[in-house]
């Protein structure tokens, strides 16, 4: 993260950690619990990670998930071929989507680390919508920075953080930081 | 600002190569599903632009700009006001100022899909010109190759073995080419007459005329197309000659090792330069060939109109700083 | 009605001096180391330029009649004085071809009529350069003609080129050769090398000329009959030209400013203005012929200035016709391109070609009391770049656009009478 030399003014950035590696586990235990209990014993239920930055929080879900109640399928859905600003943007590579479910009637929980504007929800939504027809679709994620543009909200949420939009949010394993 | 364009494998050099064959691996994903279809490229427009008749290239390109639902368009010159005088240059800018994205052009004079590119602010796809050049025939060749042996990044350490027609092949320059900015060791099996004047060893790793001393240990054996015309040329005395020097024929089908991937890029003279039936080879991929053509052309199609032109270790830090923005 | 000349550099077949040179009517009246204006004289102030005999282009096409389009006698003749030419010989690929006296004498009175060089036109070796029936020389040769050639082509029956020497044996004319075996070269674009293979485009080979240059120079030692041959190309036709000068055959030979300065990776654009017969080949073949012009072996440079319509020129290379402008930007590429004496380039521009075209009794004269007043007056040293848009030819493919030139024409005179004044035609 280099110094920000925006308009040859030299502004002096700093990088502050909002969260650390317990308050990551402790919240995604508690989104584990939230998940079991809103969908009432987890028939049907199958967690999809957004690539690329979802995934790992998926994987955790579905792995806390399973100690605490039963496994429930994960899988992965690349939304890059769905996003409305293609062309204006450049596209990250990211794994091939790995859906080895069926998606037909199943109450999928979509997984984001961070949820800002919402167009990588409505991209990944139109994603799974190829794959099938969902009963229903609920939206988890770490952390909710605020300023959306369409009309998306997560059902279980880690952290609300707001946050400016110069700021940046990275959220790993290790912790939630902002710069 | 101009856009980019696709006119020969050296336009991508090895990083973009497999950029596009890691793309390539979304599309086959795409293309697997029941309704092989996403939005990626709506509102764009893509004309195939085919001086020379190709129905299987054309087919394949049109479909793979469809499974991105963007619109197509396609122009016939065998048909065309071409014949009426009108000149390439007028016909180009005429279709241009219809509102097209992208040109893909097939044309029988080397260099004309850059003089193309030249006169238009669209993106240029050259789908075969002349004996210069064909870029998405290598890409889908290297693509088969990496899938059909289980590799990811590049193909260091393979051996290859391209056999026929080569001095009249944009497909044997296109996919030597892409071969070796793989790591892929390339000989190149034909008799003189069919070798360009000129093979120094920027074209090939090595250069023989006798395809038995290199089926040992090959990794892929490509056979190109061997024209009836190329003998009014004086440049073999008959086919059957050639077949039995050049040819798979049963006798050299069982001495390939079973893993060699056997390849063509279509169609195939059968009796040829493969008289045995491709079924009854193990390593044939050669259907595999066409199916990923699609995959691999709806991966160029994307990375020139939809990608953003960014290159890749930008795009990744980007993203990944903004903490994938969503 | 007199014409001064001060300060200039001379330069001739005699050497080098610095003299006033007065031109009286059509001639040079005198010249003496400082000579004073008369009343109302027409004075040229030529102080830093070179004043020579004016240059002679052996290889033209003037494209008229039949292809008027591309250039015409009076356009291409605009485009020849500005380059510092007072005579050109106009090649006979017309249409009709030159090998009748009535397209010939068409021919020479255009040039008249346009009055800004000496249109010399030469005749076709075959009726229509069709390479079966000889034209007739004889006849030509009564209406002026000197040079016989079937440019565009080399005449491929090597019976035919015998017996076309033999004819022309004591006509007092010279066959000049474009030497090319056709059946070498079918359908190709660009010279036959690594370059071609590259890029995937038939090539032209070294040895299609090679072949019929040393045919030609064996016909000339069997017949004892001279030779001029066109646009030397390669490295062996200047070695074999070399070897058949100092076995005294009589032969002469040309080379295009093109051929010492441009390489076969030109084509690597795929832009049909490299496109070229003979093509534009490598490294070493441009040193031969730079060698070659250097140490006599190759007598002249000769432009094959070869007008074409732009939009002919923006096709893809097989489609495209061969050929690039040459005649205002002969004497630049020259000065910048061969490291050789000033006064063996203008020998090479000026009074060899002069007598292989059988024109010296009145261009590339000594410049002295008494001989006829073609002249060139050009700065040696000015640096400039070509812009297509301001050539006078009517066509534009010069492949020399963004290469730095050296060496500009500022004034030529024709018979006594400027007809390029400071870098402008006047008519």
């Amino acid at each position: 993260m280099a110094a920000d030399n925006v308009g040859g003014t030299q502004r002096s950035v700093s990088t502050k950690q909002v969260l650390g590696p317990d308050d990551v586990r402790r919240a995604i235990t508690r989104m584990a619990h939230e998940i079991i209990e809103r969908n009432r014993g987890l028939d049907g239920v199958a967690i999809i990670g957004i690539q690329q930055g979802g995934v790992w929080l998926a994987d955790l879900l579905g792995a806390e998930i399973a100690r605490i109640e039963h496994a429930v399928p994960v899988g992965s859905v690349d939304a890059s071929l769905y996003r409305d600003d293609i062309g204006l943007r450049p596209v990250a590579p990211s794994a091939v989507s790995d859906l080895r479910f069926d998606v037909d009637g199943s109450t999928i929980v979509l997984v984001d680390d961070v949820l800002y504007t919402g167009r990588t929800v409505r991209a990944a939504l139109d994603a799974v919508a190829d794959y099938g027809r969902p009963r229903a679709v609920q939206l988890a994620v770490l952390v909710d920075r605020g300023h959306r543009e369409l009309p998306i909200r997560p059902d279980f949420v880690g952290k609300n953080l707001p946050t400016s939009t110069e700021e940046e949010v990275a959220a790993t394993v290790d912790g939630v930081t902002i710069t | 600002m101009t856009a980019r364009s696709l006119l020969t494998v050296d336009d991508l050099g090895a990083d973009g190569i497999v950029r596009i064959l890691d793309l390539a691996d979304h599309m086959a994903e795409v293309n697997r599903r029941p309704n092989p279809k996403v939005p990626a490229l709506r509102g764009k427009t893509v004309c195939s632009v085919f001086f020379e008749d190709s129905t299987r290239t054309r087919l394949s390109f049109e479909t793979a700009a469809k499974r991105l639902s963007a619109d197509t368009m396609t122009f016939a010159a065998s048909q065309s006001s071409l014949n009426k005088g009108e000149s390439l240059r007028d016909t180009i800018e005429t279709i241009a100022a219809m509102g097209v994205d992208a040109f893909v052009v097939r044309h029988k004079s080397s260099g004309a899909p850059g003089l193309i590119a030249g006169w238009t602010q669209a993106s240029v796809i050259n789908a075969g010109d002349g004996w210069h050049a064909h870029p998405t025939q290598a890409l889908l060749d290297t693509y088969t190759v990496r899938t059909s042996l289980g590799r990811t990044g590049g193909l260091d350490g393979l051996r290859m073995a391209i056999v026929g027609d080569v001095k009249h092949s944009r497909v044997a320059r296109s996919t030597i080419a892409a071969m070796r900015m793989l790591g892929v060791h390339v000989t190149v099996v034909a008799p003189r007459t069919l070798l360009p004047p000129d093979v120094g060893d920027t074209f090939a790793d090595a250069v023989t005329d006798r395809l038995d001393d290199v089926l040992d240990g090959l990794d892929v054996l490509y056979l190109l197309r061997m024209q009836h015309e190329r003998m009014s040329e004086a440049l073999v005395p008959n086919l059957r000659e050639y077949t039995a020097r050049f040819g798979l024929t049963p006798e050299r089908a069982g001495r390939l090792p079973s893993q060699t991937l056997v390849m063509h890029p279509g169609p195939m003279n059968r009796g040829v330069e493969i008289a045995v039936d491709p079924a009854e080879l193990p390593g044939a991929v050669i259907t595999q060939q066409v199916t990923n053509g699609i995959a691999v052309r709806m991966a160029v199609l994307f990375d020139l109109l939809g990608s953003g032109g960014a290159t890749l270790p930008a795009a990744a830090e980007e993203l990944v700083s903004e903490g994938a923005a969503s | 009605m007199s014409l001064l000349i001060t300060g200039a550099r001379v330069v001739d077949r005699h050497g080098e001096r610095r003299v006033d040179v007065r031109i009286g009517g059509d001639r040079v009246a005198e010249t003496a180391e400082h000579l004073d204006p008369a009343d109302g004289e027409d004075v040229i102030d030529a102080t830093g330029h070179v004043l020579t005999p004016g240059f002679v282009d052996l290889h033209v096409h003037l494209r008229e009649p039949g292809r008027e389009e591309a250039e015409t006698i009076e356009t291409g003749s605009r485009a020849a004085a500005l380059g510092g030419f007072t005579a050109v010989v106009a090649m006979p690929n017309t249409d009709p071809t030159q090998d009748t006296v009535e397209v010939v004498d068409f021919v020479r009175r255009q040039g008249e009529h346009a009055g800004l060089c000496d249109v010399h036109p030469s005749g076709s070796i075959t009726i229509g350069r069709a390479g079966e029936h000889l034209s007739p020389f004889a006849e030509l040769a009564a209406a002026g003609v000197r040079i016989f050639t079937d440019d565009g082509n080399g005449v491929q029956d090597p019976l035919l080129m015998r017996r076309a020497l033999e004819y022309a044996d004591g006509l007092g004319i010279t066959l000049a050769q474009h030497c090319e075996v056709e059946r070498l070269t079918a359908g190709a674009v660009m010279h036959e090398g690594s370059c071609c293979s590259r890029l995937g485009l038939p090539g032209w080979p070294a040895i299609a000329e090679e072949l019929m240059l040393h045919r030609d120079i064996e016909l000339v030692r069997l017949t004892g009959v001279g030779m001029h041959f066109l646009h030397l190309s390669t490295a062996r036709s200047v070695e074999m030209v070399r070897t058949a000068k100092a076995e005294g055959l009589p032969i002469t030979a040309e080379a295009t400013p093109h051929h010492f300065s441009l390489t076969d990776d030109r084509l690597e654009s795929y832009d049909a203005l490299y496109k070229v017969n003979p093509p534009l080949r490598t490294a070493d073949d441009l040193a031969a012929i730079r060698a070659g012009l250097a140490d006599g072996t190759i007598d002249a440079i000769a432009t094959d200035h070869a007008p074409h319509a732009p939009e002919t020129k923006e096709q893809p290379l097989d489609q495209a016709p061969p050929g690039m402008l040459g005649l205002e930007t002969a004497l630049g590429v020259s000065l910048a391109t061969l490291d050789m004496p000033l006064v063996d380039v203008l020998a090479a521009l000026s009074w060899k070609p002069a007598a292989i075209a059988g024109v010296d009794d009145r261009h590339g004269r000594p410049i002295e009391p008494g001989e006829p007043a073609n002249l060139t007056i050009f700065d040696p040293d000015e640096v400039w770049e070509v812009v297509p848009a301001r050539l006078a030819s009517k066509s534009r493919n010069t492949p020399y656009v963004e290469m730095p030139l050296r060496g500009r024409v500022v004034h030529t005179i024709l018979d006594g009478t400027p007809v390029v004044r400071h870098g402008s035609a006047l008519r």
